[in-house]
């Protein structure tokens, strides 16, 4: 590592070296602890190009997507609305700020039990969960995002007397934008861990459950696969995600 | 003042309707039990200590990990910021690390560790340490420099600069990463004993969950949530202290 800090590397060259000893880690942990316990990065990769192959397989995916699609648009709608009304009513801002703030820092997981009495084992308590992780970050963010914004904007917009609409959609919108997509990241992440936290613990399909069974089954290889698949999309969407964040602010 | 006195109100308000939704039956019992009833389940199994163990094992896990990771996210914190190549190379993975639905290793940790405190400890570390080691890297980065300067000046030793100037200037930043750890452990060491665990307190409300036993279920949920509120106000307290020490 000594020559990595001291050589002028590009930073994405640095970043693979990086992947490429936790890749190198895991092989030699594998090894280590024996295939029964650890899949090998190569058993991995495998396993999972096997299990895109079947055609169940996809199927649990697109149930994990569809609750997690519904449930992330839910948190992105709602958790903006309420935001911008929060951010925009200061007594009403204030009094909701620090009762969002424990409910986004309670393990949220107990609550679970509460979620699938109210909406029953399916695809809505899911979403219901996924949009409990989902919407406080969001709308804080948004919240705070609208605070923020420069006074001015709002005055100018009295000034030309726009329309409630108007004021939200060509003022407030664009100027809060670069906030609201650092809540979206966090939201995204945290609704997706909802979904899966969902499906891993009462579910009928889904990747969750695919795990949960494959815990059961002491099947090391097929929870590998299907963890390396949600890390990669999780991350690419991040990264995705960062890239229009940065293009906003440097705009 | 006033906005403090109107949260309790919507606070207090939201309680009552909820127990009275459950009085006249609008909520069944088999959904959800009142909020009064409640806090007497929840006295009924303090007094009885028939949770004593998951209780203790649950809230020994969760010091433990915050333990763990507050100590070794700052020592990787260190490492990382005296090696500023290592940390070009790794900063870009420290920023998705959290788009990461961490608890899908938890299973891979289950073969390695076996069903138990181990591997439940280890998921709530992997989970609270990130958030640690940023926090550090991001106290250094804001230690005034006239203070090391100053401390140059007074040619302070290594150690001394390390113990009287940048640990003190570091702290607020130190301890956002410390509340960030705690509120982790909790999630990381609560989620995986729901998932999969044999104790804790996530286990038996998982547990009493599928005996529709509704009165320890809730009970414990409430024991959790004022566990955790009362940790973040106190946690809270402090930090306003720090922060407001920053300004000075």
């Amino acid at each position: 590592m000594t020559s990595l800090a001291t050589s002028p590397m590009p930073r994405s060259a640095g970043t693979l070296l990086v992947l490429l000893a936790i890749v190198l880690l895991w092989q030699g942990l594998h090894l280590l602890v024996g295939a029964s316990s650890l899949a090998s990065p190569l058993q991995t990769v495998t396993k999972l190009a096997a299990l895109l192959m079947t055609g169940e397989f996809w199927l649990n995916i697109s149930e994990t997507m569809r609750a997690f699609v519904a449930a992330f648009a839910i948190s992105l709608f709602g958790g903006i609305a309420l935001g911008i009304v929060l951010g925009l009513r200061k007594l009403a801002g204030n009094v909701a700020e620090p009762i969002l703030t424990t409910l986004y820092s309670i393990p949220k997981v107990v609550l679970y039990p509460l979620v699938l009495l109210c909406f029953g084992l399916g695809i809505s308590a899911k979403i219901a969960f996924g949009v409990m992780h989902g919407l406080i970050p969001i709308t804080l963010f948004s919240m705070n995002a609208i605070r923020q914004m420069k006074p001015v904007y709002r005055r100018t917009s009295q000034v030309m007397r726009l329309s409630p609409s108007q004021n939200a959609f060509t003022v407030i919108m664009p100027a809060i934008l670069p906030e609201i997509i650092s809540g979206v990241r966090l939201g995204f992440s945290l609704t997706l861990l909802g979904v899966l936290i969902g499906e891993m613990f009462a579910s009928q399909r889904g990747l969750g459950f695919l795990l949960t069974g494959a815990i059961n089954l002491g099947q090391i290889d097929t929870i590998m696969a299907i963890a390396l698949l949600l890390t990669v999309f999780a991350v690419t969407c991040n990264v995705l995600m960062m890239r229009v964040d940065r293009r906003l602010t440097h705009r | 003042m006033s906005e403090k006195l109107l949260r309790v109100i919507v606070v207090v308000a939201m309680i009552l309707l909820v127990e009275l939704l459950c009085r006249i039956g609008v909520i069944p019992r088999t959904v959800m039990i009142a909020p009064s009833d409640m806090v007497v389940e929840l006295g009924k199994i303090i007094a009885s200590g028939q949770f004593s163990a998951d209780i203790t094992i649950t809230f020994t896990n969760i010091a433990i990990s915050t333990v763990l990771s507050v100590l070794l996210g700052f020592a990787a914190g260190v490492v990382i910021y005296s090696l500023p190549g290592l940390r070009n190379a790794i900063e870009p993975l420290l920023a998705s690390y959290y788009a990461v639905p961490t608890f899908v290793f938890y299973p891979i940790f289950i073969t390695l560790f076996g069903v138990g405190s181990a591997s439940i400890v280890a998921i709530a570390v992997l989970l609270a340490i990130v958030s640690m080691v940023t926090a550090t890297l991001n106290g250094l980065d804001r230690i005034p420099r006239v203070l090391r300067k100053t401390g140059q000046i007074y040619r302070m030793s290594r150690v001394k600069t390390a113990l009287l100037i940048e640990l003190p200037a570091a702290t607020p930043y130190l301890f956002t990463g410390v509340k960030l750890s705690v509120a982790y452990s909790f999630i990381g060491v609560i989620a995986s004993e729901f998932i999969l665990s044999g104790a804790g307190v996530g286990y038996a409300i998982a547990y009493a969950y599928n005996l529709f036993d509704n009165g320890h279920m809730y009970a414990l949920m409430l024991l959790v949530l004022i566990v955790v509120t009362v940790v973040n106000t106190f946690l809270n307290v402090i930090d306003r202290r720090l922060q407001s020490r920053r300004q000075r």
